[in-house]
C-alpha cells in the first residue's frame, strides 16, 4: 500500500500539478479574454528547459536546486504515508530555504533582493501552517496523518473552517500569485526581473518548475486533509480554492510586502487562534 | 520531429532588447501581447531575462554603446538561441544609415537568423519573423 502510494506521488503528482497550471495559463488567458497556451504548455517548458544549454553561476545553485525539490517531493511522501505533520513542515521549511540560499549564491542584486522578500514570505505562510497543524492535534490528539484518516473523526473542515481560508491564503502566497507575488511572478516580467528565479536557468530552472508542481499538489493535500472523512470531496475542496486562488490573481494587483506580513499576522493568525479558542472553549 | 524539438517549437521564451529605436517596432511587439493578437496561445512568453529566454528580439539602430550590451545579452542566453532582428533600423540602420554614430544593422554585432523588414514591422509580420526563427533552430 505505502508502495503504491509512493509511487503516485512521485510519477502521477507532478503529471497531474502540471495540468492544473497549465489550467492555470488557460483560465488566466480566458479572463483577460485572450486564447491562451494549450493545456500541455507546462510541460513544453519543462522539456524545452531540460534541453537548454547549462549556464550556472556556481555549484551551490545546482545543491539548492536539488534539495529543494527532493524536499518537496520528500514531504508529499510524508503525506502520502501518513507521517508526522510537523516533520512535514519542517522538511518542506528546509527545502524552501535551501531554494532562498541558492537565490543568496548569487551577486545579481534581483536575485539577492527576490531572496529577501522570499523569506518575508516564508515568515508570511509558515505561522498559518502551524496553527492548521496545532488545530488538528486539538481535535485529534496527534500529529500523525494516518491518525487523523483512519479515526473516527468528523470532517475537520466542521470544527476548523478558518483553516480553509488561512490555507487559500497559503497557497496563493506560496504559488506567488496577486496580491502576493512580490518576490518572483509566473507572469510578465516586474521591477526584479524574475525576483529569486533569475540567475536560474535550463535544467536548474526546470527542476523549480518541477518542484513547484509537486508543492500545489502538496498544499491541495492539506486542504483535502480538511475533509479526511471523503477524500474525493477533499480533493473537490481542494480545487475550488485552486480556481479561488486563480480568481485572485486576476483580480489584484501586486501589494508590498508590508501589507502582506501585516495581513498575514493579523488577519491570517487572527481568525486561526479565534477557532483554536472556540475549539477550547466548546470542548 | 522529436519531443524536444517539439518542445521548443511550442516554447519560446521571448527576451525584447531596444538598441536604440524610436520606439515604433517596441510597441508593436508589445501590442502582440493584446488579446487581439496574443503570442501566449503559441506559448510565447516576454520574460526579461537573458538566462531564461530562448528568442532575441532586436529593434532600432544599434550603436557602439548598445552593441556592448546587445553582445552581452546575447552571451549570457543558454543554447540554443535565435536572434531575429525587427524593423528597418535593426537590419540596416534605416534612416540613420549614415549617421556617424550608428551600426548598420545588428547583424554586425551579432548573428541574426531572421530579418523582419517594416517601419514599423506589423505584429503579424513579427509573430511570423520567430515562427520562421523556431523552424531555423530546430534545423540546426
Amino acid at each position: 500500500m505505502e508502495i503504491i502510494n509512493i509511487f503516485f506521488v512521485v510519477v502521477i503528482a507532478p503529471v497531474i500539478g502540471g495540468l492544473l497550471f497549465g489550467l492555470d495559463r488557460k483560465l488566466t488567458a480566458r479572463l483577460q479574454k485572450r486564447m491562451g497556451p494549450p493545456i500541455l504548455q507546462p510541460f513544453y517548458d519543462l522539456i524545452k528547459l531540460f534541453g537548454k544549454g547549462r549556464i550556472a553561476a556556481n555549484q551551490f545553485q545546482l545543491i539548492s536546486v536539488s534539495v529543494y525539490i527532493a524536499c518537496t517531493i520528500l514531504s508529499l511522501i510524508l503525506l502520502a504515508t501518513g507521517q508526522d505533520l510537523l516533520v512535514l513542515l519542517f522538511v518542506l521549511a528546509l527545502g524552501h530555504i535551501m531554494l532562498i540560499l541558492g537565490g543568496f549564491s548569487v551577486r545579481s542584486p534581483y536575485s539577492q533582493i527576490g531572496s529577501q522578500r522570499e523569506i518575508l514570505q516564508l515568515m508570511a505562510y509558515e505561522p498559518l501552517l502551524v496553527f492548521m497543524v496545532i488545530g488538528t492535534y486539538l481535535k485529534t490528539g496527534s500529529f500523525l496523518v494516518s491518525n487523523l484518516m483512519t479515526g473516527s473523526y468528523k470532517p475537520l473542515l466542521i470544527s476548523l473552517p478558518a483553516f480553509l481560508l488561512t490555507q487559500i491564503i497559503v497557497m496563493a502566497i506560496k504559488l506567488h500569485k496577486s496580491p502576493f507575488d512580490i518576490s518572483a511572478s509566473h507572469h510578465a516580467h516586474q521591477e526584479l526581473v524574475k525576483g529569486i528565479y533569475t540567475e536560474f536557468s535550463g535544467a536548474q530552472l526546470a527542476l523549480i518548475e518541477m518542484a513547484h508542481w509537486y508543492e500545489l499538489i502538496l498544499l491541495m493535500g492539506f486542504i483535502a486533509l480538511l475533509w479526511q472523512t471523503n477524500l474525493i470531496i477533499g480533493g473537490l475542496i481542494a480545487f475550488a480554492c485552486f480556481l479561488a486562488v486563480i480568481l485572485l490573481d486576476n483580480i489584484s494587483a501586486r501589494l508590498t510586502w508590508k501589507w502582506m506580513i501585516r495581513f498575514a499576522w493579523t488577519f491570517g493568525v487572527g481568525i486561526s487562534v479565534a477557532n483554536l479558542t472556540a475549539i477550547y472553549i466548546l470542548r | 520531429m522529436n519531443i524536444l524539438q517539439k518542445s521548443r517549437a511550442k516554447s519560446p521564451w521571448i527576451l525584447h532588447y531596444d538598441a536604440g529605436a524610436c520606439n515604433g517596432c517596441d510597441i508593436e511587439i508589445l501590442a502582440c501581447l493584446t488579446p487581439v493578437y496574443d503570442i501566449e496561445r503559441f506559448g510565447m512568453v516576454n520574460v526579461g531575462n537573458p538566462k531564461h529566454a530562448d528568442v532575441l528580439l532586436v529593434t532600432g539602430t544599434c550603436n557602439k554603446r548598445s552593441a556592448r550590451v546587445l553582445k552581452n545579452l546575447y552571451d549570457q542566453m543558454p543554447d540554443p538561441k535565435v536572434v531575429v532582428a525587427v524593423g528597418a533600423c535593426a537590419l540596416s540602420g534605416g534612416i540613420f544609415h549614415e549617421c556617424y554614430n550608428v551600426l548598420q544593422g545588428v547583424d554586425g554585432t551579432v548573428p541574426v537568423d531572421v530579418y523582419v523588414p517594416g517601419c514599423a514591422a506589423r505584429p503579424e509580420a513579427i509573430m511570423e519573423g520567430v515562427m520562421m526563427a523556431l523552424e531555423k533552430m530546430n534545423q540546426r
